[in-house]
């Protein structure tokens, strides 16, 4: 596995120390964290990340979790950004306001990552024939869309520990 | 081509894919394994064949994804499908509602619940219980998410404990995942017709 990943996102995020009765409630359903940890590293950093590097990955993460206004895990993100040693023009891709200045293919990315992160339900097909429009392959649509989906579970699973951490205290 | 569903319904749709699904005949010894195809199981869906483009996900996922549905303990099996499908009606994925309201309405044999939901949304008249479930995971699939500690203090008043709010948190969580990609990468239609 790769060393320089944090191990427990979800438990660390959440602010979820080893001492605390919620832990011993999270550990009843340890495989679970440890499944969502092994998906995390698999959307983040894949073996083959066919179209889409690992430093696109992150930059996108970043971008998503900004949408979802959490700010500690859009740091984590950044933080692979950074380790990944994105250039200016990747980084821009973690930026809200950004949305792909002219470039047909980044548009389409952003686009669709914008809708299925805020409303997937106005996700149509339309959405998907841009992509291939521009020259994305459907594998890489599908990694973009599993990215996408494995953060908004990851976001408000850390979001609902938040609250069960602020109402056990 | 057949017309697109867009209302809910508990009849499990066709589920018309967007992108290619891939060719089982040209599939790589990683893929099989994580399609669990055997020569005894040759039956996988057309939405899992898609997701196999991703194949380091979907073999993390699939496990994940029946844990979190399945495992022992913890919230009833019924009450995680309504985590499910209060999820899959704020995002509108015709097809997960269908398949999760309709595995409730097996469950509990009890079609009232659904209908409701399906008809009034985060609104429906349930149960105290219910609607502290039905609300909570309406608001946790927003983006950003809108639940409040005081939404967590609905659950454990209407009897909630500690295990079964996780798996709550999970169940929701969890088709903010599913919904995102069987809504976006593919179109329910009518069985029979496509």
């Amino acid at each position: 596995m790769n060393g320089t990943m944090n191990h427990d996102v979800v438990r660390t995020q959440a602010g979820i120390s080893a001492e605390s009765p919620l832990n011993a409630v999270l550990d009843t359903r340890a495989d679970v964290l440890e499944m969502t940890q092994a998906t995390h590293d698999a959307a983040l950093r894949p073996e083959d990340p066919g179209g889409i590097p690992h430093v696109v990955r992150a930059a996108l993460a970043t971008r998503i979790a900004r949408l979802h206004e959490d700010a500690g895990l859009a740091a984590h993100y950044e933080g692979l950004m950074r380790q990944a040693r994105a250039s200016a023009a990747i980084s821009r891709l973690a930026d809200p306001a950004f949305h792909g200045d002219g470039d047909a293919r980044l548009t389409a990315v952003l686009a669709y990552t914008d809708l299925a992160t805020r409303t997937p339900k106005d996700v149509t097909a339309n959405d998907i024939a841009q992509l291939q429009q521009a020259g994305v392959s459907d594998a890489d649509i599908v990694r973009l869309a599993e990215l996408n989906a494995f953060l908004a579970y990851q976001i408000r699973l850390i979001a609902g520990l938040r609250l069960m951490k602020e109402f056990a205290q | 081509m057949s017309a697109t569903l867009h209302e809910f319904t508990t009849v499990v749709p066709h589920w018309q894919p967007r992108v290619r699904p891939i060719d089982l005949a040209q599939a790589s010894a990683e893929q099989l394994d994580a399609l669990k195809v055997t020569p005894s199981n040759t039956k996988v869906s057309e939405y899992v064949l898609v997701l196999a483009n991703d194949v380091e996900t979907l073999k993390v996922r699939t496990p994940l994804f029946n844990a979190i549905m399945y495992n022992h303990g913890g919230l009833s099996r019924a009450e995680r499908e309504v985590g499910a499908t209060a999820a899959s009606v704020v995002n509108r994925c015709i097809y997960c509602a269908a398949v999760h309201s309709s595995r409730y309405n097996q469950l509990t044999k009890d079609e009232t619940v659904m209908a409701k939901i399906f008809a009034d949304g985060a609104g429906a008249q349930l149960d105290p219980r219910l609607s502290a479930i039905l609300a909570f995971a309406t608001k946790l699939s927003q983006t950003p998410s809108q639940a409040t500690a005081q939404d967590m203090a609905a659950l454990a008043e209407a009897g909630l404990d500690q295990a079964e709010i996780l798996d709550l948190v999970l169940s929701a969580s969890l088709f903010g995942w599913a919904n995102r990609l069987m809504h976006t990468l593919g179109d329910p239609q009518p069985k029979g017709q496509a």
